[in-house]
């Protein structure tokens, strides 16, 4: 029996489903393990003395204040001149960055990824083989968006914890689980077969428009996760801060709050420079086909909300009394507002962006 | 949390970067208790000053973002005026509730308009002064040397080699100067107790790219706003062989904008010679999707040769200032009405407006004249018929394989006559005597290309004109040309859009380079420790977020300590070392 080149996608992306389910879960074991040391660490720093423990505390709280980034800034620094450029490698140890405990890389964290690289291989062949297939860019209907969008994801993760100064691979729990279930409602609710592109699809901008919106997608989708994350150390590092317990969280093992935030804010600049582009990409295009620039149309009603929520988080994060946990809080809305866009927007609301396929 | 100087922008009083008014009493809007009574004028500069803070900007970004998701979720007047009426009919009490707060033309109506004022007076409060503090920052010399720069976050520092004086020392500072002038600083010398050092300053790009991003985003709002009133719009249905003239008589519709003269149209003719439309016929997943549709056209000006060319969607065509984009298509067949004594009493080729994707077909053919009495007859025309097993016809496929035409007659007034606008569209029964279809017990009319049939009562006949060349599609057994195609043509003229895309442009830059340039002082001085070491002190300061300062200072301290403990002689090999 032969397969055609589409079947043999669909293929790929099952496979690259099951192997992202198993970095899903090698990624939530680590989690776990990041938990039991954080609570061996605190166990351990009770026996032994407990003005130690209160140096401990002391750091926590330290970190959660705004000069923690000078603090972490200087104890790098500190390293730096003690040992020379030798102690300073390519990863920053978290507890530079105000992790209160020191945690390496277990061995699930390796499988989980060395798996999300084997996934997102196998991915990337079921993005390609449809393209070729289809013999047009994968991303022309929502199967096709939500397949080479999560493609997108795991791409950013990649080149971010390759890229970063900072270690980020903790958030992969977060990014093989978003991908999974995104890659399961495409195949199981969104598949629609090859078929040619409709008139108003035909363009170059379709290359360039879409995908840079998938690609500020992917980059946004890190940004939330980080900033989830800055909110849920922000918390332990308040409930430490005010000494009523020490939280055996594996957080403990993670970035300050403060470090994670600047993370985010790196990221969600970067999608919101592309997300800028693909606004205007969007424009020039519709110019060319419905004859003019800008016409509020459903998609780009949201197309601008959205750029107004990160714009407000920029601004957010530029104003006292905003920074941190409420600015957290604007990234948060403003994915969800990105994947309310491309979800409901795209399957309820009536507009000239019907290209869903459905 | 740090000093701030002359060279550093210009922010409003609650921006993260900005002096904090809890610190610098005076300088801040919040007021204490003991503050004096505001006069009339305090006041207007209380208001100002809430009006351009960040809090108030962040509060109408949001706000605006909030305002605009009604216009996703109810069809707006200026998008989808279709759906707004379809609304009314769907909803008769709540639609008028809803119009009243404008929910049907959000994006023009008072609170959504007040919100974007707001924020963009609010914009133009913080750039104006901005941009003025930043042309004089521009002039500005670098700060001074800080007196400790182990006090800041960024430091380093490197010994000078065992037995250096003085001059070693200034050979070093006159290195990194140049050094740091290489690197786009603006490098200046200050020497303070006795210490010599070098400020250096750089990315006042950042604050300029700022700038830009927002001046330009009030561009692209002055540009639509103002810019938008000297087009036009108008539309125009064009049957194959026909033609109109670019003149406001010719459009369906038109639009003017608020400033526009119908004087400056340009009155060029634009025939539509051929519409082709091609239907996927492989894929059996595709069977009739279309794959592309092109007008072939011919446009003629006045005193010009008349030139070919091609519409289609995605590739407007740009003539005489116009842009002409293809934006619908369907059928136009050809009817012709006799009356009884075979004489010619209606002959033309109506546009049918497609109801689905086979193009199954609606139009109304009205005859005015030559009859006893005015006849009007509801049109179905199925590119390719097929039978639904109620009975019912039905298209399946949008291309013209086995076209059949049927007609509802009607007879009586059509209601045109007292001078009421009507829609050549739609035609309204109400007054009329319905003679075939329906419940009348007679079977409608039903026509393939070429065939004719009698009117009920020997009122006439109905003729559906074969509009092949052959002239006799039936004998051929090719449908295909048999029926006349219609092109829906929209021509726009708006002399502004260019400008909107440059301001667009400039947004993007201005935001990369607002976002990405970092801001930063470095310092470097040279210090002798009590024990008489002399050692370079390297220290950075970031302005805005800048998430590499530490690499940078101490790559610089390293490049130029690789090269200092050497005698000023080999100033020439550190040059290229940097380089």
């Amino acid at each position: 029996m032969t397969f055609t080149l589409d079947e043999i996608s669909i293929l790929c992306v099952y496979s690259a489903m099951a192997v992202y389910a198993i970095a899903f879960i090698a990624y939530a074991i680590d989690l776990a393990r990041r938990g039991a040391a954080a609570a061996k660490a605190a166990d351990a720093s009770a026996d032994a003395a407990p003005v130690a423990d209160a140096a401990r505390v002391g750091v926590g709280a330290a970190a959660g204040a705004r000069a923690a980034a000078g603090a972490a800034g200087a104890s790098a620094m500190s390293d730096a001149t003690d040992g020379g450029a030798g102690r300073r490698g390519r990863w920053q140890r978290a507890t530079e960055l105000g992790a209160t405990v020191e945690y390496g890389r277990s061995p699930a964290l390796r499988v989980a990824v060395a798996m999300t690289v084997v996934a997102w291989l196998l991915h990337l062949a079921g993005a390609i083989l449809r393209g070729i297939a289809a013999e047009r860019v994968p991303w022309a209907n929502m199967y096709e968006f939500a397949l080479t969008g999560t493609l997108l994801v795991t791409t950013v993760y990649l080149v971010v914890i390759v890229t970063s100064k900072q270690d980020l691979r903790f958030l992969g729990t977060f990014i093989s689980g978003l991908v999974l279930v995104l890659l399961g409602v495409a195949t199981v609710n969104f598949y629609v077969s090859v078929v040619p592109l409709p008139p108003a699809l035909q363009s170059a901008w379709l290359i360039i428009h879409v995908f840079v919106a998938s690609a500020a997608v992917g980059v946004f989708a890190l940004g939330f996760a980080l900033s989830v994350v800055q909110l849920m150390q922000a918390r332990r590092e308040a409930i430490v801060a005010s000494a009523e317990s020490v939280k055996r969280s594996f957080l403990a093992t993670l970035p300050s709050s403060n470090a994670l935030e600047n993370l985010a804010y790196r990221l969600n600049i970067v999608g919101f420079i592309l997300w800028t582009f693909t606004l205007i990409a969007g424009a020039v295009w519709a110019e060319k086909a419905w004859g003019r620039y800008w016409g509020w149309d459903t998609k780009e009603v949201w197309t601008f909300i959205i750029w107004v929520v990160y714009a407000g988080y920029i601004h957010a994060r530029a104003t006292r009394g905003w920074r941190g946990s409420r600015s957290a809080w604007l990234a948060i809305i403003g994915f969800s507002t990105v994947l309310f866009n491309f979800t409901v927007v795209n399957l309820f609301f009536k507009g000239l962006h019907a290209y869903s396929g459905l | 949390m740090v000093s701030t100087s002359s060279s550093d922008p210009l922010r409003p009083s609650d921006h993260i970067d900005a002096p904090d008014p809890d610190r610098t009493p005076g300088a801040g809007g919040r007021g204490g208790v003991n503050q004096p009574r505001l006069g009339f004028v305090g006041w207007l500069r209380f208001v100002w000053r809430q009006l351009t803070s960040m809090r108030t900007a962040l509060l109408l970004l949001l706000l605006l973002a909030i305002a605009a998701v009604p216009g996703s979720l109810v069809p707006q007047r200026s998008s989808d005026p279709n759906g707004v009426t379809q609304y009314f009919q769907e909803n008769p009490d709540l639609a008028p509730v809803l119009d009243s707060f404008q929910m049907f033309d959000v994006y023009s109506s008072a609170w959504f308009s007040a919100v974007y004022l707001l924020l963009f007076i609010s914009l133009i409060g913080c750039i104006i002064p901005r941009t003025k503090h930043h042309f004089e920052a521009l002039r500005a010399r670098p700060p001074r040397t800080p007196a400790r720069l182990s006090r800041l976050a960024s430091y380093t520092e490197r010994d000078l080699p065992a037995g250096a004086d003085a001059a070693t020392a200034e050979a070093a500072l006159v290195d990194a100067a140049s050094r740091l002038k290489r690197a786009g600083y603006r490098v200046e010398r200050y020497e303070l107790h006795g210490e010599a050092s070098v400020s250096a300053e750089r990315g006042y790009l950042r604050e300029t790219g700022n700038l830009v991003f927002h001046t330009a985003l009030l561009g692209v709002l002055v540009t639509v706003g103002i810019g938008g009133g000297f087009g036009f719009a108008g539309q125009r249905v064009i049957v194959e062989g026909q033609s109109f003239v670019n003149t406001l008589a010719a459009f369906d519709s038109f639009n003017p904008g608020r400033f526009f003269d119908d004087a400056e149209l340009t009155p060029y003719r634009l025939s539509l010679n051929e519409l082709d439309a091609v239907y996927e016929t492989r894929n059996a997943d595709a069977i009739g999707q279309p794959t592309d549709f092109t007008a072939h056209v011919t446009v003629e000006g006045e005193g010009n040769e008349p030139t070919d060319g091609i519409v289609k969607v995605n590739e407007p065509l740009r003539v005489f200032g116009t842009d002409v984009y293809l934006l619908g298509n369907g059928y136009a067949p050809t009817v012709t009405v006799r009356n009884a004594a075979g004489d010619v009493v209606f002959t033309d080729s109506v546009p049918f407006l497609p109801e689905d994707a086979n193009l199954t077909s609606i139009g109304v053919i009205k005859v005015t004249d030559g009859l006893d009495e005015q006849l009007g007859m509801i049109g179905f025309l199925y590119p390719t018929q097929g039978v639904l097993d109620t009975g019912a016809y039905t298209s399946t496929y949008p291309d013209l394989v086995f076209p059949v035409l049927t007609l509802n007659v009607y007879e009586g007034d059509l209601g045109i006559d007292d001078g009421t606008p009507t829609s050549v569209y739609t035609l309204d029964p109400t007054d009329m005597e319905q003679l075939t279809g329906g419940d009348t017990g007679v079977d409608s009319l039903e026509l393939m290309p070429g065939e004719t049939a009698e009117l009920p009562g020997g009122r006439g006949t109905v003729t559906f004109e074969d509009a092949s060349p052959g002239g006799d599609a039936a004998a051929a057994g090719d449908f295909s040309t048999s029926v006349k195609r219609f092109a829906s043509f929209d021509v726009h003229h708006d002399p502004t859009q260019g400008w909107v895309l440059v301001f667009a442009i400039l947004i993007l830059a201005g935001l990369m380079t607002s976002l990405f340039v970092p801001r930063r002082r470095i310092w470097v001085k040279a210090v002798t420790r009590p024990d008489g070491r002399m050692v370079l002190e390297y220290a950075g300061l970031a302005r805005g977020e800048d998430p590499n300062l530490d690499e940078a200072v101490r790559a610089f301290a390293d490049a130029q300590s690789t090269d200092v403990p050497a005698p000023s002689g080999r100033a020439d090999e550190s040059s290229k070392s940097a380089t």
